[in-house]
């Protein structure tokens, strides 16, 4: 398997690259940008661990969906668009930083603790397992995962629009 | 787990490939052709028309809500795929759950429809 680890290596070095550049540049579409080929390699390397389903997530809703609204969230307002020294000042890096590498450390301490030197072998895809037990054992959550998504919808599309009624109300 | 990765191998093969490609035609092109750059050459194309302003520009607040709706009703496609592999062994059980998962969503879409989100108006 020492092919499969260059890979893995290779992928996380690339993966730490556009990160880095998310944070770095001083261009925010340039940053939504590095953000798509940060997640794009967090999907390589989803489907290197064998969770196609996860990798599919990633693609289809993140570099899909939340980029895209991320995209017109900072193209609809006024945001300062093209070159911004502000968005890479030296202030906010030592804080961010700081914020990080505790957040890094946390999480590695609680990753390393919690599985204990534990290794779990898979064989292959997982997507048809978690299709079977979704659909059984977890099919009241499935279901109440699509009132959440309505939820989400009607209060983005209240929020969203506007409101006739609301808008003679201000006239009058 | 061997076929698995197998399958992959094949798409980064294909995916290697085209890229080889791309990187060759391009290459041979600009080896081949003619380089001879002026200011009305290097202009953005608009159709034919001389552009006007910058590439930043405000978009227009309307494409948001048809976003909003896009992430969700993805979200929704996404809950689809584990349950159109086991099709067949989940079957009418799995069917109506799905249905029943689908037509809450489609409260939504009808919502959207009677709030008049889907209209564009200018």
């Amino acid at each position: 398997m020492e092919i499969f680890e260059i890979v893995t290596y290779f992928v996380l070095l690339l993966l730490v690259s556009t990160a880095v550049r998310v944070v770095t540049t001083s261009n925010v579409i340039h940053a939504a940008i590095s953000l798509v080929f940060t997640l794009a390699l967090t999907s390589v390397l989803f489907l290197l661990l064998s969770t196609e389903f996860v990798a599919l997530v990633l693609v289809l809703v993140y570099i899909g969906a939340v980029i895209v609204l991320f995209l017109f969230g900072i193209m609809i307002t006024r945001a300062p668009l093209g070159k911004n020294a502000e968005l890479d000042n030296d202030k906010n890096k030592k804080l961010g930083a700081a914020i990080a590498g505790s957040i890094f450390f946390l999480f590695s301490y609680i990753l390393v603790n919690g599985f204990d030197g534990e290794v779990i072998i898979t064989s292959g895809s997982s997507t048809e397992l978690l299709g079977e037990i979704l659909l059984s054992r977890f099919v009241f959550p499935f279901e109440l995962v699509s009132f959440v998504l309505l939820a989400a919808l009607i209060g983005g599309i209240t929020l969203a629009r506007k409101d006739e009624a609301l808008i003679d109300e201000d006239q009058v | 787990m061997i076929s698995y990765f197998q399958d992959y191998v094949t798409i980064g093969a294909v995916l290697g490939f085209g890229l080889f490609l791309v990187v060759l035609l391009l290459g041979v092109a600009s080896v081949l052709r003619p380089n001879k750059p002026y200011a009305e050459k290097l202009q953005t194309y608009e159709c034919g028309v001389d552009p006007v302003g910058t590439g930043w520009s405000q978009t227009y607040v309307r494409y948001y809500i048809f976003g909003l709706l896009f992430v969700i009703f993805d979200v929704e496609a996404v809950f689809i795929f584990p349950w159109a592999i086991n099709l067949e062994k989940l079957g009418y059980f799995g069917l109506i759950e799905m249905f029943v998962f689908i037509f809450i969503l489609l409260i939504g879409l009808i919502y959207a429809i009677r709030k008049d989100v889907l209209k564009w108006e200018s």
